[in-house]
Order: C-alpha cells, then structure tokens, then sequence
C-alpha cells in the first residue's frame, strides 16, 4: 500500500481537461432542454383525449425507459445513418440518446405531478370557464412543476452524470479526455480519481441543494 | 429505400446469447452484492455512532454522485496500481456496480426503515426487543414491502448499467453486438436486434414486478 | 414491608431546553393503581414513557424492585445500556395511545412475539401463551386475523394481551381510549377493570376522570412542572386543595352533563 500519487501528471493537462469540462457542459446543457422539454410534450401527451397521441407517447416512454442508453447512442451513431442519409456526429448521437432517454424519464415525473393534482382545481379552473390550455398553463402546470422539481433535479444530475457515455463514439468531454491524458501518461488512478473529484464537486452542492427542496417542499405540503 | 437482412444477425445468434447470458450473470452478481452492501450501508448510516454512519454516509454520497463509467475505469484501470493485483473485467464490473448500485439500495433501505411509524419502534422496545431483534423482526419485514417497487425499479437500472462494461471488454450482450456489427457490417440490424432484447426482457421484468407488487398490496397485512 | 415495585427519584425531562417536569418523586407498591390527570402539555405521557426509558430522563432516578437502573457515568449521568433497558421492560409493559400493533403479523403473533423472541420460549407453546392471553380479553377467536381486520377498540385489547403476556410487574397505559370512536370505549375501560380486579399494579394517563376515580388507589396531579397534588381519588377529584386542581376539574365537569 506504499503507492506513491502522483497527480503532477494530471494536472499538467489541465488544459486538455478544461476543454473536456466545456464538452461535457455544452452536452449536458442541450440534453437538459431538449429532455425537459419533450418529456413535458411526451408527459401531456400521455394524458391527452386522442387515443393515437396516448398510444404513442406511451409507447415512446415505455421504449427509452426499457432500453439502455449506451445501446441507444450506439444505434444513433451506427445506425440511423443507415436508414437516413444524414451525418450522425458523436455529438448527435450523444445528444439524440441521452435526451431521448431523458425525455422519457421526466415525462413520467411530469404525468406524476400533473396527476397528483387534486380534480377540484381542475374543476374550480373550468367552473371559470378557462380552457384546457389556460387551466393547464395558468391553475395546473405551476402546482405540479412545484412538486416535481425535486425529481426533475435528480434527473439532471442523471443526464450529467449520463453526459460520460459519450465517450464511447469518442465525444470530447471530461472521460474522453481523461482516457486520452492516461493513455499518454500511463498514470489512470490518478486521472480517473480526478476526473470523480471533478463530478463530485460539480454535482454534489447540487445534490445537496435537491435534499434541501424536498425536504421543504415535504414540509409546506 | 435501405434492405433490411436479419439473417447475417440470426445465423450468429448464438454470439447474442452467449453475450446475453454474461449480461444477466454480471447483474445477478452485482444485484446480489448491491443489495448486501446496501443493506449494511443504511444500518452503518442510521447508526448512531459517526464512526460508522460517516463513512457509510460518503460511500453512498460519492458512488450516488459520479457517474458509474467513470467508477469502472477507476476500478478497472486505477484499483489495480494501488493493490498491485490483477483486475478481470468481471471483476471490475462486479465490483463497481456492487458497491455503486448498493449505494443507491442503501438509500431505499433507508427511506423504507424511516418510513416505519415511530410507534412500531416503540412498541418493539417495551416488549424487551433488542435493537438487532427489533429490526430483524419488525421494521425489515414491513420496510421491505413498502421498499419493492424501488427495489425493482433500482434492479432494472443495474441491468441497463451493466451495458457500461462493453467498454472494458467484457462480453456482455453490447459487447457481442459491436463485435457481431464490425463482422457482418450489419450495425442497424445488430443494434436494433440487441436493442429489442433489452427492450422484451427489461419490460417482462416490469411487468412481473408490476404483478408481484399488486399481490403484495392485496394482502391485507400491509395496511395498518 | 417490601421495597416498593418502582421508584422515581427526582425524575427531570426536557426538551430542547424546555423543562416538561423536574424534581418527581413517586413511589409506586405492589397492588397500586396510580392515574396520572393533567392538562394537555403537563407532561402526563411524558412521564409514563420516563419510566421505561423510551424518553431518557435528564436526570434523577429510575429504580424497580429496589434497584437502580442504570449506571453513574463520570459526569454525573446515567447511562443505560441495552441489555438494562431489556430487562427493565420485561418487567414493565406498555400499553399505547395508537395501539401500535405489528401490521405484518397475525393477532396470535402479535401477543406471541416477545414471548418467542425476548423469552425465548418455544413457537407452540408460545402460541398456547398467546392464545389464552386473547381469551382474557375476549378476542380468542381473531387470534389468526391480521390486525388490519380489527376495530379500534379490538386493536386495543390486543395491545393489552400483548403487554399481559410478558408477565409485567406494572402495567402504563398512556391514554388507551384517546384514539377510540365513543362507541369502543367502554370495552377497553372494562378489560382495564377486569386487570384492576385482579390486582394488577399499575399507571394510567387518561382523559376520563371518572374512570380514574372508580379504578385509581391514588391520584397524581401534574401541573406547573411537577406533582401538583397527590392523593386519594376522594381527597384529589371530590375535595381538591389547590387552585389549578379545581380549575381542571371544574373544566372538565363542564361538559359532564
């Protein structure tokens, strides 16, 4: 157990390790939105009147939830490019796998909030005489995001965390990098430790602050 | 309009299913250590002596908060420099998805034995029950039944994760497919075949924990 | 004359800085039946759940059967190891507010548990043990329901089987009937009875003063951070000495009609 660290070589890198953070941010930020933002369509869309929307919501959810993301971003390099005659990047594909898989996920946080609302504010907002979209938009939507918003948080964590997939189609971000900076200065413990301690202290304050909603949002309910 | 052709895959399925059957021995092993190692963090985290309950507490903490890739190359690439050892990719992977899924169990055990009413507690302890007595006999049993559905829904993450330890060449189901892509340069085939493999089987999985959970809410034991 | 079964010594319990009680002393013989009144908030329950250590008490005493639980540390402190707080509650049962039974066992099992598991008595003849406990307050017959199934007043009696079980030497009852519909009450109040006719020792904090005055050898009064007025249910309940005494009475014949 006498090993001698030797971070030194890692952080000689710094560099190369700054341009991995900024693409794991530009990664995670885009899969941030576009999961939330579909996942909100794909959570209202489970609960719409039209069969076929229903249907098909579902069936997307039930899809990305049950299948592995590595396997879906490995079909979106691969794959599609196959089936359509467009150039799939690894940025792409990183980004189609890991929103998709988001999306799914916070569809189901979304249809959750959204159902946990008592029927009387639906009733008390119709009794008005706003319409679905207003009720949703004005009575519904701002109740449910409240509760959601611990859930929602972990999810991004998730899709932070997630953001590491990447490299396998060889994304440039953090885990790239750090495979790259390792295999150049045979030093892996000490990059791969690095390279946690860097996910550790982005992701952990934001943790911490997800505990300190849920627990006051457990306490005004 | 591209050609589909299933045969190349299908008269190769036997790699598939040799890959298959590693994905399921992997998160057998690691399902079975996680929930042991789960178990064990949340008494040491709910203990009351900080000698146990923090380094239980940073274990949970750093394993939840990083991403699992990044715990297999370290376990795969880092652990053996310091413990001089050899390092098999099962290994590796058993070990970094043991530790990190019992991360993630240790805090359903813990929200679940928390979640067990005060008075269940007390009532144990006038009896004359013993802390271990008590917790074996009657805070466990009833925590287990309300932790299943996390338990199962945190068991189908684990097998989704495995798919990581392609990456360190074990040959797991995803493993196979990228080799089985390389060899007949059939990717959009092997992919979508594999993908439908974790598809039917992660839903089967759903669907018995779905029936199991119905069964335990309708025996009547569980409700006060 | 035996040492009396329980003794509390200058008994103190705050929380968080704010003092519940201090300074009690109670002396509790066998056959004793002591009710604890108060108004809400003057430490009734409190005080019951001191004496078997499910609060620790910030300081003073707890001896039964003449001998001191729990041991001295160098502050000054007692300390009460577990296998202490076992043996003390062996001997000590409780009964709850809520009840408390364990919802994943049947009734039998309920009563049975502690003998099995704390005793260590044999399943079969645990469950013999249990079954004719259930016979004594009349449920023999759910003895392979699960709690779930039982009214409130049902779920009380098997509490009270539960705690009968372990051989007590005293009996707390911290308000049994509280949690009841009006309609249950009265079965419970009965089993209680049927324990005081048997000459059973024993504590209870309750809201009902005429069952305390029927039932009770002796009545404690707490208020304003300690034992107010102590005495005979007659002396207490019928002629109280001391002003808030009369003021709780007077507050609850209100609305005795």
């Amino acid at each position: 157990m006498s090993y001698h660290w030797n971070f030194a070589s890692v952080f000689d890198n710094w560099w190369a390790l700054a341009i991995g953070v900024v693409g794991t941010l530009k990664l995670f930020v885009v899969c941030l939105v576009i999961g939330m933002s579909v996942g909100l369509i794909v959570g209202l869309g489970r609960r719409s009147s039209r069969r076929p929307v229903r249907w098909l919501s579902t069936a997307f959810v039930e899809f990305f939830r049950n299948t592995p993301v590595l396997v879906q971003i490995l079909w979106f390099y691969y794959a599609l490019p196959i089936l359509v005659p467009i150039e799939v990047s690894p940025f792409l594909a990183a980004i189609l796998g890991i929103s998709l898989n988001s999306a799914a996920y916070s569809a189901e946080i979304f249809r959750g909030g959204i159902q946990s609302i008592e029927p009387g504010q639906w009733e008390a907002a119709r009794a008005l005489g706003m319409t679905w979209l207003q009720c949703m938009r004005r009575i519904i939507l701002p109740q449910s995001i409240r509760r959601v918003i611990p859930s929602l948080t972990n999810r991004g964590v998730e899709i932070f965390k997630m953001s590491t997939l990447a490299s396998v189609v060889a994304y440039v971000e953090l885990l790239q990098q750090g495979k790259l900076i390792a295999s150049l200065n045979f030093n892996p413990l000490e990059v791969y430790t690095v390279i946690a301690a860097i996910f550790l202290i982005i992701l952990y304050p934001i943790v911490r602050v997800t505990y300190a909603v849920e627990r006051r949002l457990a306490r005004s309910d | 309009m591209y050609n589909w052709d299933f045969l190349p895959v299908l008269s190769e399925s036997g790699l598939l299913l040799a890959g298959f059957r590693n994905t399921l021995i992997l998160t057998a092993t690691a399902l079975t250590g996680g929930l042991a190692v789960g178990l064990l963090l949340a008494l040491a985290r709910l203990s009351h002596r900080r000698l146990l309950s923090l380094p239980a507490g940073i274990v949970i903490e750093v394993f939840r908060t990083t991403p699992p890739l990044v715990q297999l190359f370290w376990f795969y690439f880092g652990l053996p420099i310091i413990l001089s050892v050899e390092m098999t990719p099962f290994l590796a992977a058993a070990l970094t998805f043991t530790i990190q899924s019992g991360a993630f169990f240790a805090e359903i055990f813990r929200a679940g034995i928390v979640s067990i009413e005060k008075g269940q507690w007390e009532a144990a302890r006038v009896i004359g029950m013993t802390h271990s007595q008590l917790m074996r006999r009657i805070i466990l049993p009833q925590a287990v039944k309300r932790m299943f559905p996390s338990m199962m829904e945190r068991s189908i993450e684990l097998m989704k994760t495995t798919t990581l330890v392609a990456t360190v060449s074990y040959a797991d189901l995803l493993y196979e497919a990228n080799e089985l892509a390389q060899k007949t340069f059939r990717p959009l085939e092997v992919y979508t075949v594999v993908a439908l493999i974790y598809f039917i089987s992660i839903t089967f999985i759903s669907f018995l924990a779905a029936r199991l959970e119905g069964r335990f809410a309708r025996s009547g034991e569980m409700t006060r | 004359m035996s040492s009396p079964i329980l003794q509390l010594n200058g008994l103190a319990k705050s929380f968080g800085g704010i003092e519940v009680f201090r300074n009690i002393d109670l002396e509790v013989n066998a056959g004793d039946r002591i009710a604890i009144l108060g108004a809400s908030g003057s430490g009734k329950s409190t005080l019951l759940r001191c004496v078997n250590v499910l609060e620790t008490p910030n300081s003073g005493e707890i001896a039964v059967d003449g001998k001191t639980v729990g041991s001295k540390q160098r502050s000054g402190a007692l300390k009460y190891t577990e296998r202490e707080l076992c043996t003390l509650r062996q001997k000590v049962g409780m009964v709850f507010q809520q009840f408390n039974l364990f919802p994943h066992m049947t009734v039998a099992n309920n009563v049975a548990e502690g003998l099995k598991v704390v005793k260590g008595i044999a399943s079969d003849k645990a469950r013999g043990r249990a079954v004719s406990e259930l016979q004594r307050v009349g449920l023999a017959e759910k003895a392979d329901e699960f709690p779930s199934r039982l009214s409130g007043g049902q779920k009380q009696r098997v509490a009270i089987a539960r705690a009968l079980a372990m051989d007590p030497e005293i009996l707390l009852f911290d308000e049994p009937t509280s949690a009841l519909d009006p309609a249950l009450v009265g079965e419970v109040l009965s089993v209680i009875e049927q324990l005081a006719n048997e000459g059973r020792t024993m504590l209870l904090v309750t809201h009902e003063i005429g069952f305390a005055y029927h039932m009770a050898t002796r009545i404690v009064f707490l208020a304003e951070g300690g034992i107010y007025e102590t005495g005979t249910p007659d002396d207490v309940l019928k002629n109280p000495k001391r002003p808030l005494t009369q003021q709780f009475l007077a507050d609850h014949q209100r609305f005795h009609f």
